[in-house]
């Protein structure tokens, strides 16, 4: 093969048990004792927990006393260790990437359980590390600086969170909230369980912190465009659409939004419970202060005519004229806590929503008893007048179902019993039934809040909800709702006529959470939530370096685990800030000029435009700051001239020769056929088949 | 050396066209310092010789041996061996010798199949007994015998150890010429020869740097065979839409077929650092092929891209025209027959 | 063939999905086909068509090439590089008489541990079912010297030098 020989190949392997994890299905000390025997390797052992720091000490010893040169360890995926072993590496004196992982147990020990097949794969794993660490090079991580301004895209409680966090430790935030308003759910909301604050209580001192802070740029009614660059050094480019409203003359006084002769139904804020003005802010106490005019619905716009808007304006701030600005900016990291959507009930149709009109949803409830809202908080049926005798809560709608969403949305118990709360509070006549699954109260105070709700009288029939409807068929149903349900713990169907029913709908990923994680260029899993990059240990993280995530963008989650996330993301974004330079992995492509014969091929393939073509020279050149090391160019060059560094044709190679080891010749697992050649006198030879 | 002082050059046709013969002639008057330089031991298409004289010349007597020519047959592979054995210097000269080119063309198919299409299922054949060439075959006067036709054809250096490569189909005369006179230089006056291995009379880069045409970046919509457009002189043909193999092939030739609008057919094989100049050229032309793009459905851009792709209809044939032989697969899998 | 032919696959799965997928198969416990041999590239676009070559030409029964779906490339659009050479390829595999399901390629999103697993288990089975490639002896016949001046040959090309970062 196109190999070069490796004088300095001294191979040290090291075959991890894991405990049991990989030595119940991998014979670990047959893998040890045959690759001891394999071409280059000096040391091979096994050992009960390499990740240890006696498995680690084992190799940094073997470095330095044995001579190592290269490390193979065979243990757990290199997502896990694989900084832990090039650690040790580097403590002994070795260069970081002189080493290599098999992975035997999240490919292998963990994947069967014929521990025959497996160790076979095992060796072959570890044999395709040992003949791919010969090729290693040393490299150096490449410093990249950090920009110490952050993005922060959307202005919920994570967003606001996230930017406080950063600005207040003088960093500065660039806050970009696509409604006109930052706020976001939690502005929605009348009380927050288990401790009933207010909810806009808490938030507004927050919102007008971060209208004020002279460290944070809010960009309301604005979405992000476009996202260059890489970790450190991001050029974002944000569309900062019209509001119509000169923001230098306007003082927030409000009189716009009370002239305006038209109304619409606010399917937003007020969850298309209440009404809005064409010229609005969504709520009171919106920051910013000013409004904006919902072009689709304008007069003005529509026909060319009315303005009131403008005549009553006293700052003369209202401008018709006004266009969509784009604004670019550089940032070194980015938090996106694009929060969820609320699962759309009209997709059960058997619970009636849309169709029977005391069906509400939990959005409209939460409206409805906000002092705030559209019915002054008072507790009432769609006709604004009548009290409801009888409220039926249902849970887990949208939720821990097969034909919609798997997984339990987390708060839906928890707000759940919150209405009946408010129910029992406002109208304490009135019987409260709560339909759910299971209750899950997992919180600090919130069991506490289920036994209090048990004692307030709330009626728990535990069941999933077949049915909601207005048919009676049993006296006492007529002018009802009535909820069919199979009450699992007395093992009956029951009919439950009520005037009332709330759907507790579950938490989704926003509609567009995959065109954003494409924006941005980063994961977002089967539901639309965003992945993180480990989701015990790194649940802020992403797989794209300088890119982290907060709140239910990430999953479902309540308003403290979102605030946790919001700080957790602003604390690892600081840190980065503080480090000023972050070393990334050296894995970039490198065009070999002396050889490039300028035919283009690589120019166009590049998705970070980082490949440059040198017109006077007639060759192209990889931009290292640019290059992501994806190593599309490289397999593309038709020259081979370009190479990929880590990763390159001679290592993948020569893993392809060693995990192919048993099946090289004649499938019974002789020698391979081709050897690399060796030159040096005292490494240890295995026995080597010669042709 | 020998007697008179000169060193000896050989050279031997094997699977081949003729055409590396015509390539030595070709370098013009140079062939008189050639013939003042050596003397021949074995120049079968020139001069007179026969295989038993190079039978009885001692081992390693030949100084130099030109061998062009695949090995097709057990007489391509006996003549290796032979000439190998008599020669110091032996020089896989030409495509075939060093990748096996067109000849290995036929490992897309079966020795079966070759055969049949040569002398059973042809319009030009008249075969009524379906007589096929039999390595061994009785008459009165004793055994015949005729060289066994292989499965596979093989580059020499599949059969014997081969110390220098000369690439082109046929190699470019000025380029023949060069490596003589380093040859010359070492017998007569000891320079140094490059390494064993060496490929020689061919540049390191890609024939794209000796192409005049101009380059700029590849968007290709479809491929067009070479009858179906005219094209615009002065540009590059790749880009145009024609399959040229420019930029997967050694330079050397000095770009002689793009220049006259027919793209670059790969004669002078792979780059260094390349192993499969077949795949790699596929490899690229697929990637710049403008077809396809994220956010499409799965369906769509299965079929676009399918439909991209199909309008090169020889894939194998067109990418791997001169290095079938030498590519990473060899030839294609027959063994079918043999499965249950 | 004979009824305990177990294929040997080499899967070449990308960093940022597949790989990972494979390693939340394992997490999960999902069992699957211990057949595959996974080899782990930055980008399903950094397959080389020379690797899927040279794994069918070093004994593989088969070649798995798998990536983030397409929309989802962790480098935006590396995987249509790869789904273009594929289409490709596969017509040029045809020519080579390399069956269809012997190289395949697969989308598997970080999440999609147990689809990874099903394709490793489908692919294993339809492999059982054409039963072994084994090129170097079952296409070239080789004695083990098969490869003999072929090596000799690459081996004289000095490897690149590697970036200078």
């Amino acid at each position: 093969m196109n190999h070069k020989p490796m004088e300095e190949a001294r191979i040290g392997v090291y075959v991890c048990h894991c405990g049991t994890n990989i030595a119940k299905t991998v014979d670990v000390a047959e893998v040890a004792r045959w690759v001891g025997e394999q071409e280059n390797v000096v040391v091979a052992r096994d050992y009960k927990f390499m990740c240890s720091s006696l498995g680690q000490d084992l190799i940094e010893s073997d470095i330095k006393e044995r001579g190592l040169t290269r490390i193979v360890v065979a243990a757990c995926s290199p997502h896990m260790h694989e900084k832990t072993f090039r650690g040790a590496c580097q403590r002994a004196g070795l260069n970081p990437y002189m080493f290599e992982m098999a992975n035997i147990r999240e490919h292998d020990s963990w994947a069967t359980d014929d521990r025959a097949a497996a160790t076979q794969k095992a060796k072959a794993l570890v044999e395709g590390a040992v003949r791919r660490v010969a090729h290693h090079t040393p490299l150096e991580p490449l410093p990249v600086e950090i920009n110490p301004n952050t993005l922060v895209v959307g202005g919920g409680i994570a967003g606001i969170t996230t930017a406080l966090e950063l600005a207040n430790a003088g960093y500065h935030v660039y806050l970009v909230e696509r409604e006109p308003s930052i706020g976001g759910h939690m502005a929605q909301l009348d009380k927050t369980f288990p401790t009933l604050d207010c909810s806009a209580c808490i938030l507004t001192p927050k919102m007008v912190e971060v209208g004020q802070h002279p460290n944070i740029t809010l960009l309301s009614y604005s979405e992000v465009e476009k996202v260059e660059g890489y970790i450190g050094n991001f050029t974002i480019t944000v569309r900062k659409k019209a509001r119509y409203i000169n923001e230098e003359l306007c003082t927030g006084c409000g009189i716009c939004e009370e002239k305006c002769p038209k109304r619409v139904v606010d399917h937003v804020f007020e969850a298309g419970l209440g009404y809005r003005k064409v010229v609005y802010r969504p709520f009171p106490q919106a920051v910013p202060k000013y409004p904006v005019i919902d072009r689709e619905n304008c007069t003005y716009f529509l026909r060319g005519k009315c303005r009131a808007c403008q005549i009553f304006c006293p700052t003369k701030a209202i401008d018709f004229e006004q266009e969509d600005e784009i604004i670019t900016f550089q940032v070194g990291n980015i938090v996106l806590a694009t929060g969820y959507d609320l699962f759309d009930a009209r997709r059960i149709p058997q619970y009636g929503y849309g169709r029977l009109a005391n069906v509400f949803t939990s959005m409209e409830f939460e409206r409805m008893v906000n002092a705030a809202g559209p019915t002054g908080g008072k507790i009432v049926l769609r006709d604004g007048v009548t009290e409801p005798k009888s409220v039926a809560i249902i849970h887990c709608v949208g939720s821990r179902d097969k034909n919609y969403h798997e997984y339990c949305s987390k708060v839906c118990c928890m707000y759940s019993l919150k209405f009946a709360h408010l129910v029992h509070e406002r109208l304490p006549d009135a019987e409260v039934y709560n339909f759910y699954i299971d209750i899950r109260a997992p919180g600090k105070g919130y069991e506490e809040f289920y036994h209090r709700l048990l004692h307030e009288g709330t009626h728990f029939i535990r069941g999933r909800v077949a049915e909601v409807t207005d048919a009676a068929r049993q006296p006492g149903e007529e002018g009802k709702l009535i909820v069919q349900v199979e009450d699992t713990l007395i093992g009956k169907q029951r009919r439950i006529p009520v005037d009332m029913v709330i759907l507790s709908a579950g938490l989704e990923a926003r509609h567009d959470s995959r065109e954003v994680s494409q924006l941005f260029k980063m994961g977002c899993d089967f539901d639309g939530f965003f992945v993180e990059r480990h989701p015990k240990l790194d649940p802020v993280a992403t797989m794209t370096e300088g890119i982290f995530i907060a709140g239910c963008a990430q999953g479902p989650k309540d308003i403290p685990d979102t605030v946790a996330q919001g700080a957790a993301a602003a604390a690892r974004v600081a840190g980065l800030i503080h480090l000023g330079t972050v070393m990334m992995e050296p894995v970039r492509a490198y065009i070999h000029e002396e050889l490039c014969s300028g035919c283009r091929i690589c120019n166009t393939l590049c998705p970070y435009n980082a490949i440059v073509f040198h017109e006077d020279r007639q060759v192209s050149e990889v931009i290292t700051a640019l290059c992501q090391g994806c190593g599309t160019c490289v397999a593309a060059c038709p020259s081979g001239v370009i190479s990929g560094a880590h990763f390159t044709n001679e290592q993948i190679m020569s893993q392809i020769e060693g995990v192919l080891w048993d099946v090289r010749r004649n499938g019974n697992g002789k020698q391979p056929t081709v050897n690399i050649q060796q030159s040096t006198a005292n490494v240890q030879q295995p026995t080597v088949n010669e042709p | 050396m020998s007697v008179n002082g000169k060193p000896k050059l050989a050279m031997y046709w094997a699977a081949a066209c003729g055409g590396c013969e015509i390539s030595v002639l070709n370098i013009g008057e140079h062939i008189l310092t050639v013939d003042e330089v050596f003397d021949l031991a074995f120049f079968p298409c020139i001069a007179d010789f026969k295989t038993v004289d190079v039978r009885g010349y001692p081992d390693g007597y030949i100084d130099v041996c030109l061998f062009n020519g695949a090995i097709r047959n057990s007489e391509n592979e006996e003549m290796a061996r032979l000439l190998r054995k008599k020669s110091k210097i032996l020089v896989a000269y030409g495509s075939c010798a060093y990748e096996g080119c067109i000849p290995a063309l036929a490992n897309l198919t079966s020795k079966e199949a070759t055969l049949e299409t040569v002398f059973l299922n042809n319009p030009t054949i008249d075969n009524p007994d379906r007589v096929l060439p039999q390595p061994a075959y009785s008459v009165p006067e004793g055994e015949l015998e005729i060289p066994e036709f292989y499965h596979t054809v093989k580059a020499l250096d599949q059969v014997v150890d081969v110390d220098y490569y000369i690439p082109g189909c046929p190699p470019e005369p000025h380029q023949v010429w060069a490596v003589l006179q380093v040859v010359v230089a070492a017998l007569l006056d000891g320079a140094p020869l490059p390494p064993k291995g060496s490929i020689v009379g061919a540049g390191d880069v890609a024939v794209c740097e000796e192409c005049p045409l101009e380059k700029r970046e590849k968007t290709i919509t479809r491929f067009y065979r070479p009858y179906e457009i005219t094209p615009q002189p002065g540009l590059c043909l790749l880009e145009q839409g024609l399959v040229c193999l420019g930029p997967a092939t050694r330079s050397g030739c000095g770009a002689l077929c793009p220049q006259v609008g027919m793209g670059c057919r790969g004669c002078y094989g792979p780059l260094p650092g390349v192993e499969d100049q077949g795949a790699k050229m596929l490899s690229a032309i697929a990637s710049v092929i403008d077809a396809g793009e994220a956010g499409m459905e799965e369906a769509e851009l299965d079929r676009v891209i399918e439909e991209a792709v199909a309008t090169i209809p020889d894939p194998a044939g067109t990418f791997y025209r001169f290095s079938m032989a030498h590519s990473i697969l060899r030839r294609a899998n027959d063994s079918q027959s043999d499965k249950v | 063939m004979t009824e305990s032919f177990e294929p040997v696959i080499v899967g070449f799965l990308c960093n940022w999905c597949s790989y990972r997928a494979a390693d939340l198969a394992g997490t999960a416990r999902i069992h699957y086909a211990p057949n595959m041999r996974p080899i782990r590239v930055m980008c399903s676009g950094r397959v080389d068509p020379q690797f899927v070559l040279k794994a069918l030409r070093e004994g593989a029964d088969g070649v798995m090439i798998a990536g983030c779906h397409p929309g989802e490339c962790h480098y935006v659009n590396g995987n249509i590089k790869t789904l273009r050479r594929y289409h490709l390829l596969k017509r040029m595999l045809k020519q080579l008489g390399v069956e269809e399901e012997r190289v395949q390629l697969v989308w598997a999103s970080a999440s999609e541990g147990k689809q990874l697993a099903e394709a490793v288990d489908r692919m294993t089975e339809q492999l059982r079912a054409l039963g072994p490639l084994r090129w170097p002896e079952r296409v070239l016949g080789e004695d083990g010297r098969g490869a003999n001046g072929h090596e000799a040959f690459v081996s004289a090309i000095e490897p690149r030098e590697e970036v200078a970062a």
